[in-house]
């Protein structure tokens, strides 16, 4: 079974994506995408080296909420910020040390940051376990630490990593 | 009345992509001119996007689903050239107004930062 369908999840996800390209849902048009679904991951099989589990799927959904929230939030932000004048702004490089693990959740953390309210991710280090952000304009950097960790790296974690953190 | 959304929907979708190249024009500094085109331009083109989505299948009689996977796909490369735009700048020491976080600090522990010395 695993070695016929290695990545169930990126199937489904395949799957979805090529009904979403051509526009229109029919038989045919699923046989053809679950054919590719079934195809693209096991050929790509080498360069997905972990299996991807959800664990909790619900905290996903609430995620995602949260993720659009911020994103319009974030967009209104930075447009009143850019209004406002450049001269006004407090640009400053965070340091947030990374609890996650895997390198889904840390890419998906990093994502997060960039689409998310002044702030982009900047730089990874090699061991892991900092991500350096920089942010348009924030009077105290340390807040917005424990915000980022509160707000994206708990629920993320959750989802992906719980599991591990028991064994 | 669907008028008047999509109406109001490109408009601001309009206002938001304006503002995000305002921003590019008038920051200072090439880390907070990042901010401008991933953010503001985001909004402005998802909302461009809905409006395009509602428009077309109100009038095709079916629902115009294109728009979402154009939304994923910004969604999933605008962080990622972001990021990359901003290391690349990090590893080039470009000119900044906040302080960079101090190279020497990285060096031993990230070879990105460090010249191998037999280059």
């Amino acid at each position: 079974m695993r070695r016929l369908l290695p990545h169930p999840l990126l199937t489904l996800t395949l799957v979805i994506l090529w009904l979403l390209l051509v526009n229109q849902l029919s038989a045919g048009h699923l046989v053809l995408g679950a054919l590719l679904g079934w195809l693209i991951p096991f050929v790509t099989s080498p360069f997905w080296p972990e299996q991807i589990r959800i664990r909790h799927p619900l905290t996903l959904l609430h995620y995602l909420g949260i993720l659009i929230l911020d994103i319009v939030r974030g967009s209104f932000h930075v447009a009143r910020l850019i209004l406002r004048g450049p001269a006004r702004l407090r640009p400053v490089f965070v340091e947030v040390p990374l609890a996650l693990k895997t390198d889904l959740a840390i890419s998906l953390l990093a994502n997060t940051i960039s689409l998310t309210p002044g702030t982009v991710s900047a730089h990874l280090s090699a061991d892991k376990r900092t991500l350096i952000v920089h942010t348009l304009d924030t009077g105290d950097a340390e807040a917005l630490v424990a915000e980022i960790k509160q707000r994206y790296e708990v629920p993320l974690k959750k989802i992906f990593e719980e599991a591990d953190e028991s064994c | 009345m669907i008028d008047i959304l999509l109406s109001l929907l490109i408009l601001t979708g309009a206002i938001f992509t304006f503002i995000g190249s305002l921003g590019l024009a008038r920051l200072r500094d090439f880390y907070t001119r990042l901010h401008g085109p991933t953010k503001a331009t985001t909004l402005g083109v998802g909302c461009l996007l809905i409006a395009s989505a509602l428009y077309f299948s109100v009038r095709d009689e079916g629902v115009s689903v294109h728009e979402v996977l154009v939304t994923l796909f910004l969604f999933i490369t605008a962080p990622v050239s972001a990021h990359l735009l901003a290391k690349a700048a990090l590893h080039l020491k470009v000119r900044s107004l906040a302080p960079t976080p101090a190279p020497d600090s990285e060096a031993p522990s990230d070879p990105d930062f460090q010249r191998n010395p037999a280059d």
